[in-house]
């Protein structure tokens, strides 16, 4: 569904990807661990447009997408959710779940799936004419994968989703990432620190350390790896 | 007390115009960080435009009404076509650049287009037809209200209205007040920023053409340079009220037109100015994000 083959990415002087393959096949949960700074943030960025890749090439479902316009990439069905969530302050929540459907003109299905989303965490419902500044930051962890599940997207980008959050909602917020994957048929390439947790949730996984792919395989065999064990789980 | 109303009503109507000048401002501000100096400039385009096509459109002997109608709509949209070509031209480029960069592009900008205008018109002042028909139910009045003073009250209460109506409630200007908030994270939902900010730049510019023409059938002259002091009032309004905020910009024009009115009406017409700087020296002091602005701290 996704492919990355030799990407280079650089801010200014400074190169932040180095030859970054991966793939995510159809239906996946893949996931891409690294410490920080690695260069995770900078991958979903350059897969969303926001960063253009200097050098290499990115496919969606077999067409090239590097060098589009991240509008361009929505309409395609990539979407994301940016680490820090990025809520839309003073938007309200209804209006933030709006923004999501932005490019949508489908309004009766637009209207049927905010239900949905309502139906899923019934929170944002009772705050729905609050200002999304106004939320809990599990709520709006909540709202900012609500409204990027508004485009219906075929590929959800998620980065770092945990940060910030209670370890039980951390937990909650997995089983609804799972339940995501398996009940709309939304491939996921998924951005974590929590590298333990990521694995568990997870098909397969990529190791990302100074802007390079360093390992890759099935999240099991991932988890099992000493290497992956003593770099990222603090055992 | 028939003077007092007269110098609140003329207070209200320089607010109007201020407001319709400061609208721009704020938009432009509140979703690139960007003082646009050469917004004064619209302004005063938007009056020459709408001085020709009032010309012109006088010769085939239209009534005033419609001749008010058609030279409003042409100065709105020529002017915006002026707006749109400006951001490309001086701020698109150096939208990366330090917030230096495009500041002093923007003062080159206005300090262009004046030029520009007096040399294809002329240096003086120009006399501008009264487009505002005399109501004849404002009769009684005459010594509080005009009709060209009604008029702004009258048609800049609807635009700002439907202004605030569009951003509230259709698709976008939700896209726009998202893209003031984070461009990034608008940028990620698909809505093509560029676009918005043109359409921002439109916006602002055919509303401070409409303030020019009004008030140019209200004083009934123009020049190349009404431009400027008019656009440092209304960009000393925006700060008053709170850059970045729209029912800022409106109350900050009212309360800066009111002040220099009844300045001018109980002390002295020299000491107008005096006044209006005065009360933005006060309010920076005690409120420096002005009287609807937020701290800047919550902008992160």
């Amino acid at each position: 569904m996704l492919e990355l083959r030799g990407v280079d990415a650089a801010y200014g002087n400074i190169q932040a990807l180095h030859q970054v393959s991966l793939r995510v096949e159809p239906g996946e949960i893949v996931t891409l661990i690294g410490a920080n700074g690695a260069g995770k943030t900078t991958t979903l960025m350059t897969i969303s447009g926001l960063v253009v890749p200097r050098r290499g090439e990115i496919l969606f479902e077999g067409k090239p997408i590097s060098g589009l316009a991240p509008d361009r990439l929505v309409r395609r069905g990539i979407c994301q959710v940016p680490e820090g969530r990025h809520i839309f302050a003073e938007l309200t929540v209804a209006e933030n779940l709006d923004m999501g459907a932005f490019l949508r003109r489908d309004h009766r299905q637009v209207a049927r799936d905010r239900e949905q989303i309502y139906h899923l965490f019934p929170v944002l419902q009772q705050r729905r004419r609050q200002p999304g500044g106004t939320l809990s930051g599990g709520e709006q962890q909540m709202l900012a994968i609500s409204r990027a599940l508004m485009a219906r997207p075929r590929l959800l980008l998620l980065d770092e989703p945990s940060m910030g959050l209670a370890p039980l909602l951390t937990k909650h917020l997995f089983e609804i990432i799972s339940r995501i994957n398996k009940e709309q048929q939304t491939t996921i390439l998924l951005v974590e620190q929590n590298a333990n947790l990521a694995l568990q949730t997870a098909d397969r996984g990529y190791v990302l350390e100074n802007g390079r792919i360093v390992m890759h395989d099935a999240a099991t065999a991932l988890r099992r790896s000493p290497a992956v064990q003593s770099a990222y789980f603090g055992i | 007390m028939e003077y007092f109303f007269a110098l609140l009503f003329s207070g209200l109507t320089k607010g109007a115009i201020y407001a319709l000048i400061a609208l721009g401002y704020t938009m432009v501000y509140g979703i690139i960080g960007l003082i646009n100096f050469a917004h004064g400039e619209m302004y005063m385009i938007g009056a020459f435009t709408a001085l020709i096509v009032s010309s012109v459109l006088s010769i085939y002997g239209l009534p005033l009404p419609a001749i008010l109608l058609l030279a409003g709509l042409a100065a709105a949209i020529w002017t915006g076509a002026y707006g749109y070509t400006v951001e490309r031209l001086a701020y698109r480029p150096l939208r990366d650049a330090s917030r230096l960069a495009p500041l002093i592009s923007a003062i080159g900008m206005s300090i262009f287009l004046q030029n520009y205008v007096l040399l294809a018109q002329t240096p003086d002042f120009v006399s501008f037809p009264r487009l505002v028909p005399e109501f004849a139910f404002l009769e009684p009045y005459s010594a509080i209200i005009t009709s060209s003073g009604l008029m702004i009250l009258v048609v800049s209460t609807l635009v700002m209205a439907t202004l605030t109506l569009v951003i509230k409630f259709t698709r976008t200007g939700k896209a726009m007040r998202a893209t003031a908030q984070d461009r990034k994270m608008a940028l990620l939902v698909g809505i093509n920023v560029d676009r918005i900010i043109s359409l921002t730049f439109v916006t602002g510019s055919a509303l401070a053409a409409i303030g020019g023409l009004l008030i140019a059938s209200h004083n009934g002259q123009i020049n190349f340079a009404i431009g400027f002091i008019a656009g440092i009032k209304a960009f000393t309004a925006a700060v008053l009220g709170g850059i970045g905020s729209i029912p800022g910009a409106v109350l900050g024009s009212y309360v800066l037109g009111l002040t220099e009115a009844f300045a001018t009406g109980y002390v002295s017409s020299d000491y107008e100015d005096v006044f209006a700087f005065s009360l933005l020296v006060l309010i920076l002091i005690f409120r420096p994000a002005g009287l609807l602005g937020k701290a800047a701290a919550e902008k992160v």
